[in-house]
């Protein structure tokens, strides 16, 4: 294989249409996306001017919406490294074109995590005292560790499996040629480099899935350490990890439903995927729906003062619409459809997964704010609504996370192309094998094993 | 070592509000407009928090003065990612506002909401601005304050002790709270000596902790007849 670029050109070339030229459409979205950003960008701007009075924050609530985002955002970026690290391990061949758009999901929408909380400090300028004076007994510190940890995890992970890639957009000649150079790090596809390559990948997919773990359940462990009434709970961490990749699974199938649409790659997208995908998604909504009803129904029978308070909040009081809209958007929305295949279809999963991003952001937002509005002593009872700034900045931020996934399209294969030709030329025999190894009285090569990322190369 | 404490007796206390206007003064606290304090913004370091018992028209209110109660197992300092905040050696619950980043992270882990943050640039409109205590440091907008026992006081005392060539006696240092209450509800002193008057009044019958059962310790301690719930039955 010498150069690799020119055995990918012929079939899969629609997968690096997006790469060679834009459409018009393409500029308008962008200019729209860049639009949103700004606003956001203005009333950050008159955040810092003034300082965090210009939002909705006060005594007692002092935590909102720009925490519910951290938590969401952090929640959707277990899409892509958790998803498609399972996936790999797992040999499911079915996730050969869905993967690295999951990742990119990851490490984009990890920086607007980090982001929110930045956003939500009083004193920005003064960030880097984390570094400066850490106090490791302080649960956010365990989450700079973690989610820097993750970063770069993820980014590695979203890169490895990249550089064939790119070494084919460097042999395909087309625009920043230097650039797919350097990238490509002398990528030849020698049998070598296959080897070194699929090692890493295969022990990267396996550190990630600790790290991306260990990311959401210190972010609970923000929560759940406190002593305050519904978030000093044992369950925080296992139900913000469920709640993680409820999320991450819902923004794939959104992500993949755009990129199909939008790149015509119907051919590379099919119904299976999203059926696949609908059917982890529905497991999930079972499990949160278990966690949700464990976690109410101790609480309520425990029947603490200061905990029912807030249980009643959202039960029935002031955070009762929100609630009610989450366990319909989490749960009965999302199980409806995707427990009958008929609507288990690429319209369905869809629907599915924009309800369950709502109840998501819902979720975190009925964990946060209710219990900050209720505290022990109720003199301090206080309410929470939102200004126009804390909006504008989530809008921002929303219109800046998919401006640079679209982005990341116009300049790398959003569907890895080196992997679905593998899949095609490589895969279907070595499944063959594999299931005549599971079958009685069988011998073959690859018995007491399975068959690894890292050694199927080599075996061919 | 003095292990320093706060008594209140509620029994002698006239809800006059004099702790709340000499701790704001003393400790240039800013100042909050009506809209902003509608907006439960105020910044005061110490409250009077108000427990209604009984249904209209039958009511009862009683008001319970609360600064920071300086706990001995602090969740507040637990949390901060910085160590902006700590507790002495003497038992103070100091906040280093030149450090703190301002992540509020503090304020949600007191179980007693007795941290305020600054929301805007402190203002203090008028003649206010000339009758900053020079003592202690305007704090900048975005970080969190709250109630020091008046440290800087400590500090006065035990130089001023130290020139006289003398321990420092019971009396010497005084939080400004404690000082101007006309009614001598609130003691102040070392808890580790035994006959001062706040590790008496500590082994009063009459003396509870808020929220004890929180384990957070605290050493401001109140006298009461009867139950104080403190406020948790909510009507």
């Amino acid at each position: 294989m010498d150069r690799p670029g020119a055995n990918y050109s012929l079939p899969d070339a629609i997968l690096l249409q997006p790469i060679m030229a834009a459409r018009r459409s393409f500029y308008y979205v962008a200019l729209a996306l860049l639009g949103g950003a700004s606003f956001g960008l203005a009333a950050l701007l008159v955040q810092l001017r003034w300082g965090l009075g210009v939002t909705g924050l006060n005594v007692p609530v002092y935590w909102g919406v720009y925490i519910t985002n951290f938590v969401f955002f952090i929640g959707i970026s277990h899409a892509g490294t958790l998803i498609s690290a399972i996936l790999r391990l797992c040999d499911a061949e079915w996730r050969r074109s869905i993967t690295r758009a999951a990742e990119v999901i990851t490490v984009l929408v990890l920086f607007f995590g980090v982001g929110s909380i930045i956003v939500d400090l009083g004193r920005p300028d003064r960030m880097l005292n984390v570094l400066r004076h850490p106090n490791f007994r302080s649960p956010l510190l365990w989450d700079v560790c973690s989610i820097s940890t993750y970063l770069t995890a993820s980014t590695i992970y979203l890169y490895l499996p990249l550089i064939p890639d790119l070494a084919i957009l460097r042999d395909h000649g087309g625009k920043y040629v230097w650039f797919y150079r350097f990238l490509a790090l002398g990528w030849r596809g020698s049998e070598r480099q296959q080897r070194i390559l699929k090692g890493a990948i295969g022990v990267m997919a396996v550190v990630v899935i600790p790290i991306a773990i260990s990311v959401h359940t210190v972010v609970s462990w923000v929560f759940g350490m406190t002593v305050q009434p519904m978030w000093h709970s044992t369950i925080l961490g296992p139900y913000f990890v469920v709640g993680a990749i409820f999320s991450g699974i819902a923004s794939i199938i959104i992500a993949m439903a755009l990129i199909r649409r939008i790149y015509g790659l119907q051919d590379y997208l099919k119904p299976i995927h999203f059926n696949n995908l609908g059917l982890l998604l529905l497991v999930m909504a079972l499990l949160w729906f278990y966690f949700t009803f464990s976690e109410y129904l101790t609480t309520f029978y425990g029947g603490e003062p200061s905990h029912l308070e807030v249980f009643y909040s959202k039960l029935t009081g002031r955070f009762a619409p929100l609630f009610w809209v989450m366990v319909a958007s989490c749960f009965a929305i999302p199980v409806s459809l995707l427990s009958r295949a008929r609507t288990r279809t690429v319209a369905g999963t869809v629907i599915a997964s924009i309800s369950v991003n709502v109840g998501m952001w819902l979720e975190r937002y009925t964990i946060v704010v209710p219990t900050l509005s209720r505290p022990r002593l109720p003199w301090a009872e206080g309410t929470y609504s939102p200004t126009w700034i804390e909006v504008g900045i989530t809008l921002g931020f929303g219109a800046a996370f998919l401006f640079l996934y679209m982005l990341f399209t116009r300049f790398f294969p959003i569907v890895s192309i080196w992997e679905i030709r593998e899949g095609r030329e490589l895969a279907l025999p070595e499944a063959a094998a594999r299931i005549r190894s599971y079958m009685p009285g069988e011998t073959s090569d690859t018995e007491g094993k399975m068959p690894s990322i890292s050694t199927r190369e080599i075996r061919q | 070592m003095p292990r320093w404490g706060m008594v209140i007796d509620l029994a002698k206390c006239t809800a006059c509000q004099a702790c709340v206007v000499a701790c704001e003064s003393e400790n240039n606290v800013a100042c909050v407009s009506p809209e902003e304090a509608g907006r439960r913004r105020i910044l005061s370091w110490i409250n009077l928090l108000p427990e209604i018992e009984g249904e209209y028209p039958h009511l009862n209110m009683r008001l319970m003065p609360l600064p920071c109660l300086h706990c001995d197992s602090p969740p507040c300092i637990l949390v901060c990612p910085v160590g902006a905040t700590d507790l002495s050696k003497e038992g103070l619950v100091r906040q280093t506002f030149a450090r703190c980043i301002g992540c509020r992270y503090c304020t949600n882990g007191c179980p007693y909401t007795r941290r305020v943050f600054n929301w805007f640039r402190p203002e203090f409109p008028g003649d206010l601005a000339a009758a900053l205590n020079p003592d202690v440091s305007v704090r900048p907008k975005g970080v969190v304050e709250k109630c020091t026992f008046c440290s800087h006081r400590l500090l006065k005392a035990r130089e001023e002790a130290k020139a006289a060539k003398r321990p420092l006696a019971e009396g010497d240092y005084v939080p400004a709270c404690v000082e101007v209450c006309p009614a001598g509800a609130m003691y102040f002193g070392d808890l580790e000596q035994h006959d001062s008057a706040v590790s008496q009044g500590s082994r009063n019958a009459r003396a509870f902790r808020l929220l004890e059962e929180m384990g957070t310790r605290p050493k401001v301690i109140h006298l009461s007849e009867g139950e104080w719930s403190g406020g948790q039955t909510r009507s």
